[in-house]
């Protein structure tokens, strides 16, 4: 009924879409990194509801699941095994009880989203299963898995179905769904990060301009996943002057007065008073999650309606492929 | 509401923010509070959250019109239609809320040097810091971490050059004419007066957080003896 954790991995921890609401109060949304991925993992093991995933960093976890489930892999490729051999990204798996999954090499990526059919049973705290790290609360108890924890499951897998048949008739029954992700889902890999100005940006250098769309910017080994340090030509305002703090949004590109800009990402605070000069648009924000330390990338603008149209298409999207998976829901709900 | 108090702006794809001004005024604060207060009211399709702070407030959103979300030019209608249509007060005088703090020694290791910044005894720090009339314009920074105002210009004072690694939590502290109070161990560049022993946030509360937006709050000065008295019996009450 559980799952057992034998290696923690760098940092493993239990986020869902975010805890929304609570800003008011100082509460960090926190959330996967990695949303896209996030719900993929979430849609192909049949989850209708948003479900937290384990989300896990660059080195995995060692898991040994003590009864059958259904689990997918999403996000980052970091070669991942069971019982030794090497298990498909973005398809619903089916674990047998005893079996061990393992991560090995980054192929490509930074984190992978580890989702279950019916979700891990841990509780909701103000609305949500994510683990808020600064806060120590949320997810399992507040905190990244350690060895030993052992997970319960909402809805482990019985042996036999309600039909008799097998956890191999349904592993082949799951299998032989023909599986169609969209690039929006898919994600593609794009050479450049999109941008929206911030209503600041002509408070900037020209030169400022200038480097941030056309210079390579590197991710500072002290990034983590409540914002990026940015390395590369310094971004200036024409005349530096104080802001007052106000509400921050998930990849705001703020500067302060050193000239180097940070990204603030899914564990951001609320709130903030540094300038801004751009926000990275939100279908682009998955490509970030899945950059880490020493990465490079570059920007370039969008405007605001077509990152909004994007944003709503990748969301469409995903209604799409949870109808077109109906019966992955099926064949799980009625083992 | 006027149509030329507040104006729009994207921050980004997801956010819309309102701008009711651009300096740090309690009419400012309350004004935000009373937009948000409508906005909340209004229950405007796919807004998820909405945040007041000292001059802005900020509706969070999620995409797709027809998907149940919004967009930024369908928001901005709404928004305009409904802050020139109606505005509730905000409730800032339903909850007054009693701080009690002690002062200096151990619990505020910056009482005497504040004092002597501003060229006035300690006992002026206190009974300035004590009098009624102090808004919670918002929280941030961390959960139930209140941003409470405007005190008397004499607080005018900049954070500390160098800030502190680890403030404990009930720290009371001021700068640029506002007090927080450190929920929990932080690091934090303010200049702590002293310390109160509520807890500011406790998931085991109904509402966690002790402050809301919008709150009266009023520091009352106590003895080392009573502050371990309040800390004693708070401890009990969790226990």
């Amino acid at each position: 009924m559980t799952m057992r954790i034998l290696k923690p991995g760098m940092l493993s921890s239990f986020q869902d879409q975010g805890r929304t609401g609570h800003q008011p109060l100082g509460v960090s949304v926190v959330g996967a990194m990695d949303q896209r991925a996030h719900r993929l993992a979430n849609i192909l093991v049949g989850n209708e509801t948003d479900c937290a995933s384990l989300e896990i960093t660059i080195t995995g976890p060692t898991l040994q699941f003590t009864q059958a489930c259904c689990l997918a892999l999403c996000g980052a490729d970091l070669s991942p095994t069971l019982n030794g051999k090497p298990v498909a990204m973005n398809r619903p798996l089916i674990i047998r009880a005893q079996d061990e999954l393992q991560f090995g090499a980054k192929k490509n990526g930074t984190r992978t989203y580890l989702a279950v059919h019916g979700g891990f049973a841990i509780p909701d705290v103000l609305g949500s299963q994510s683990t808020y790290l600064r806060s120590h609360f949320g997810g399992w108890y507040g905190r990244a898995l350690k060895r030993g924890d052992e997970i319960p499951l909402q809805h482990p897998l019985k042996e036999f179905g309600s039909n008799g048949e097998g956890l191999d008739a349904l592993a082949q029954a799951l299998w032989s769904i023909k599986l169609y992700l969209p690039g929006t889902i898919a994600g593609s890999s794009r050479a450049q990060i999109r941008l929206i100005k911030s209503q600041q940006w002509e408070e900037f250098t020209p030169a400022s301009h200038e480097a941030l769309l056309s210079q390579p910017y590197r991710i500072s080994p002290d990034s983590e996943r409540m914002g990026y340090r940015l390395q590369g030509p310094d971004i200036l305002m024409t005349t530096p002057r104080q802001m007052i703090s106000e509400a921050t949004t998930f990849g705001t590109i703020q500067v302060p007065a050193g000239g180097q800009p940070i990204v603030l990402m899914a564990d951001r605070q609320t709130t903030g008073g540094y300038p801004k000069i751009a926000y990275v648009a939100t279908v682009d924000l998955p490509l970030l999650a899945q950059m880490g330390p020493g990465d490079i990338m570059q920007f370039e603008l969008v405007s605001l309606e077509a990152a909004q149209a994007l944003d709503a298409a990748r969301a469409r999207a995903f209604i799409d492929l949870a109808r077109a998976l109906a019966p992955v829901r099926t064949l799980l709900l009625n083992h | 509401m006027s149509p030329n108090i507040f104006t729009l702006r994207p921050q980004g794809d997801r956010c819309l923010s309102i701008d009711f001004g651009h300096t740090i005024r309690l009419e400012t604060g309350q004004l935000c509070l009373s937009a948000a207060a409508t906005l909340a009211r209004a229950q405007l399709q796919g807004v998820t959250d909405i945040v007041p702070s000292y001059t802005a407030v900020a509706l969070y959103y999620t995409p797709g019109v027809e998907l149940g979300g919004t967009d930024f030019g369908t928001l901005c209608a709404q928004v305009r239609e409904t802050l020139n249509t109606e505005l509730i007060q905000a409730t800032t005088s339903a909850r007054q809320v009693d701080i009690p703090v002690c002062y200096g020694g151990k619990h505020g290791p910056d009482l005497a040097e504040v004092a002597k910044k501003i060229g006035i005894s300690e006992q002026e720090v206190i009974q300035i810091h004590t009098r009624p009339g102090s808004m919670v314009f918002g929280l941030g920074f961390s959960p139930g971490h209140p941003y409470i105002g405007v005190h008397d210009a004499l607080f005018a004072l900049p954070r500390r050059d160098v800030p502190r690694t680890a403030v404990p939590a009930g720290s009371v502290a001021i700068a640029n004419c506002q007090s927080t109070i450190y929920p929990t161990l932080l690091p934090g560049g303010w200049h702590i007066l002293g310390a109160t022993p509520l807890k500011l946030f406790d998931l085991n509360r109904a509402q966690p957080s002790l402050l809301l937006p919008g709150d009266q709050v009023r520091f009352i000065a106590v003895s080392e003896q009573e502050y371990d008295q309040l800390a004693a019996q708070l401890a009990q009450v969790t226990a």
